[in-house]
């Protein structure tokens, strides 16, 4: 009950910061490509941290040992979109944002314009971790700028199709592989009581991952504008197919990640679900009594000769304009995201699965997992990482996400279609650009 | 009766769902029947107890102190304050009595969370955000507690009895604190219990101001655990069990002070 009272209070209090930060906030996508100067301070240096992941002060402590000159202190704290990313906002323009944040992928960008983020491509060795990332991941962090590194990627969330092996093999449904032969999986699921998946009206980012591994944009810039394309003939694909399926009614909608949807998966009403790396230990804790019944396989594709995999969710680690010590933080940024001891840690203190390609040899991602009948599904992931199409977020995240929510929420209700919520969505992200005094073309 | 039977059930049943969840397990928690126990429910909410207080070096221990310190010391100290102001208010007539009462007035309807940004700023300017202070000190303040103060020292404080304290000799802050504040006491439990409650749920001033997990009160902890679900699924019954424990101290607040509240009003029907 309390928790509840607390989610409404940050509701109300969310939208209410969202109107504070409107108002104040002027600055615009500034040209500043010039990495500053990353000269190494003298003496024993103090750095803050934020972030939230769990356990992180235990990976942080092994630094701490290791680096008597360099001590990190850190602060867990709830995650970004419950409240700590407007809190950096906050402490940006009160001059006291920590050195180190945590941000992730999708709101990288909203960072960026509003010029929250050090440059730290001339700090040692920031170039040169390039190649440990997939291109893709990196091009995250720079936005495609020269000379520009604005974060180093921690966690990926490779998607893949996680299934109940037991009741596929049963009924002699074949395991699909394209998105036609998981419709026509969904009829014969259907036919027998169950429905193949659950569309979430909620999981926006879920849906951008979708139109990412069929290929689509939502945002791209150039010569330092905007161009918005919720719309785009790739996008529509991808809402007219799920449309289709709503219409049919082969997908339960319930609102993702809450009990009943949990119940969903424990009884085995839902059969699959198109889901992150992450997602492994959702299912596992959300459907115990499944246990040893679900597998993982590639995603379902749309060009079967040239398969991709799309991304959901995903961390980076940010050095905050205002930090004295660049080069100390991106020195310690560099040994938690890309070295195999902190990668390690993250991975047994918070299930993180390292963006870092020296992560995915790490011996706990090379194990079977019993939840899903022992199969090593980490390799699988490793391999999706591989292919994940890029993707390009926009500034405005929160509010894209939540208007497209709530066309996707009417689309369910029964008025509009999923087409309709991109459209609507599409013109109030401009219209949100503009009234940032983002250039938008 | 039967109204207030089904509004008791529609009060009672949220908290006894928390009662019952508490006791379980993660896996019973998703396959069980959600409003009973299951046959291992002593030991099950044991062991949750005990993870609960043991989890991640004894932080909730920890965020239970600090609501407790925030809500009792800062609403303690911010009753007495609201007394001493409204019995001001209400017993001394000095210039700009009124606008000060009605400025105080207008405080009453200006929401807490609305402040906080505000708050935040000026407390980076002296370099205390992310400190004890940075809840304490906001939370010092009730312009509820004046008005309540006001309006009550008025009707219950009689200006006679404080004139036969000062022909006694009596000063007026020894007469303010032996014989006033025993008058108003009933508006004084009131006025703690009101700000123990809001201080106790307070919850965006301190995610606002405060980043140390060890200056956390136990609302913003039970927060940021919930918000650590999807990676760390275990901590959904944590997050459950604390919520539980959070409530005991109101509950105690509130069963322990409600005798002197009945009290005070008993003692008013006499005069």
């Amino acid at each position: 009950m309390a928790l509840k009272h607390l989610r409404v209070a940050a509701v109300a209090t969310a939208a209410m910061l969202a109107l504070a930060g409107c108002s104040a906030s002027g600055s615009s996508d500034s040209s500043g490509s010039t990495a500053s100067d990353c000269a190494p301070s003298t003496g024993k240096v103090d750095l803050s941290f934020t972030t939230w992941v769990p356990g992180m002060d235990k990976v942080v402590d092994i630094w701490n040992k290791a680096n008597p000159d360099i001590q990190v202190t850190v602060s867990t704290v709830p995650n970004g979109n419950s409240g700590t990313y407007q809190n950096f906002f906050t402490q940006l323009k009160a001059g006291n944002a920590p050195d180190l944040g945590q941000v992730e992928y999708d709101t990288l960008p909203a960072f960026r314009v509003q010029d929250g983020l050090a440059n730290i491509a001339s700090c040692d060795g920031v170039e040169a971790a390039k190649a440990d990332f997939s291109d893709g991941l990196w091009n995250q962090v720079t936005f495609g700028e020269d000379n520009s590194v604005y974060a180093i990627p921690q966690d990926s969330g490779p998607m893949a199709l996680y299934y109940r092996k037991d009741l596929f093999e049963k009924n002699n449904i074949p395991i699909p592989t394209t998105w036609d032969e998981y419709a026509a999986a969904a009829v014969q699921i259907k036919a027998l009581g169950g429905q193949i998946t659950n569309f979430p009206k909620g999981d926006v980012n879920w849906f951008a991952g979708l139109v990412s591994q069929a290929g689509g944009q939502w945002f791209s810039t150039a010569d330092g504008s905007w161009d918005v394309n919720l719309t785009s003939d790739v996008s529509t694909k991808v809402a007219s197919y799920w449309q289709g399926l709503l219409d049919k009614q082969l997908v339960s909608t319930i609102p993702g990640f809450t009990d009943q949807w949990n119940n969903a998966y424990d009884t085995g009403a839902d059969w699959t679900w198109v889901s992150a790396v992450w997602g492994a230990n959702t299912i596992s804790s959300g459907a115990p009594s499944t246990t040893g019944d679900w597998a993982v396989a590639p995603m379902p594709q749309w060009d079967a000769s040239k398969p991709t995999s799309g991304a959901w969710g995903g961390s980076s680690s940010v050095v905050f304009k205002g930090s004295k010590h660049p080069a100390e933080a991106s020195k310690f940024l560099l040994w938690l995201n890309t070295s195999t001891e902190a990668l390690t840690a993250l991975n047994t203190e918070a299930n993180l699965f390292p963006a870092s390609s020296t992560g995915a040899s790490l011996p706990a991602l090379s194990e079977g997992v019993p939840f899903y009948g022992d199969q090593k599904i980490y390799e699988l992931f490793s391999d999706q990482a591989k292919v994940i199409s890029p993707f390009t977020w926009g500034p405005t995240m929160t509010q894209t996400y939540s208007d497209v929510s709530d066309g996707f929420a009417a689309a369910i209700g029964g008025s509009g279609t999923l087409q309709d919520a991109l459209s609507s969505g599409q013109s109030k992200t401009i219209a949100a650009l503009k009234a940032q005094s983002i250039p938008v073309k | 009766m039967a109204i207030m039977g089904a509004f008791t059930l529609y009060f009672l049943l949220p908290i006894f769902w928390l009662l019952v969840s508490s006791t379980k397990t993660l896996g019973n928690f998703n396959s069980t029947f959600s409003l009973w126990f299951t046959p291992t429910s002593i030991t099950d909410m044991g062991n949750n107890l005990v993870n609960l207080f043991t989890y991640n070096e004894g932080v909730f221990p920890r965020w239970m102190l600090n609501s407790i310190v925030y809500a009792t010391v800062a609403g303690g100290i911010g009753t007495i304050l609201a007394a001493m102001c409204g019995y001001a208010l209400s017993k001394y007539d000095f210039p700009g009595r009124e606008l000060i009462f009605n400025t105080v007035l207008g405080g009453v309807l200006v929401p807490a969370t609305a402040l906080a940004l505000p708050l935040f700023l000026i407390f980076s300017q002296v370099q205390l955000t992310n400190t004890f202070w940075a809840v304490f000190l906001p939370s010092l303040v009730s312009p509820f507690g004046v008005y309540l103060s006001r309006i009550y020292a008025a009707s219950s404080v009689p200006d006679e009895i404080i004139e036969a304290a000062r022909i006694d000799g009596s000063g007026e802050i020894r007469t303010f604190f032996t014989v006033a504040v025993r008058l108003m006491s009933p508006a004084l439990v009131t006025i703690f219990l009101f700000q123990f409650v809001s201080i106790w749920n307070n919850f965006f001033l301190p995610l606002v101001m405060l980043r140390d997990q060890t200056l956390f009160p136990v609302t913003l902890g039970l927060y940021t655990w919930n918000s650590q679900v999807s990676q760390i699924p275990d901590i959904r019954t944590l997050v459950i069990v604390g919520a539980l424990v959070s409530i005991v101290p109101l509950l105690v607040a509130f069963l322990s002070l409600q005798r002197f509240w009945r009290n005070g009003l008993g003692a008013g029907s006499l005069k």
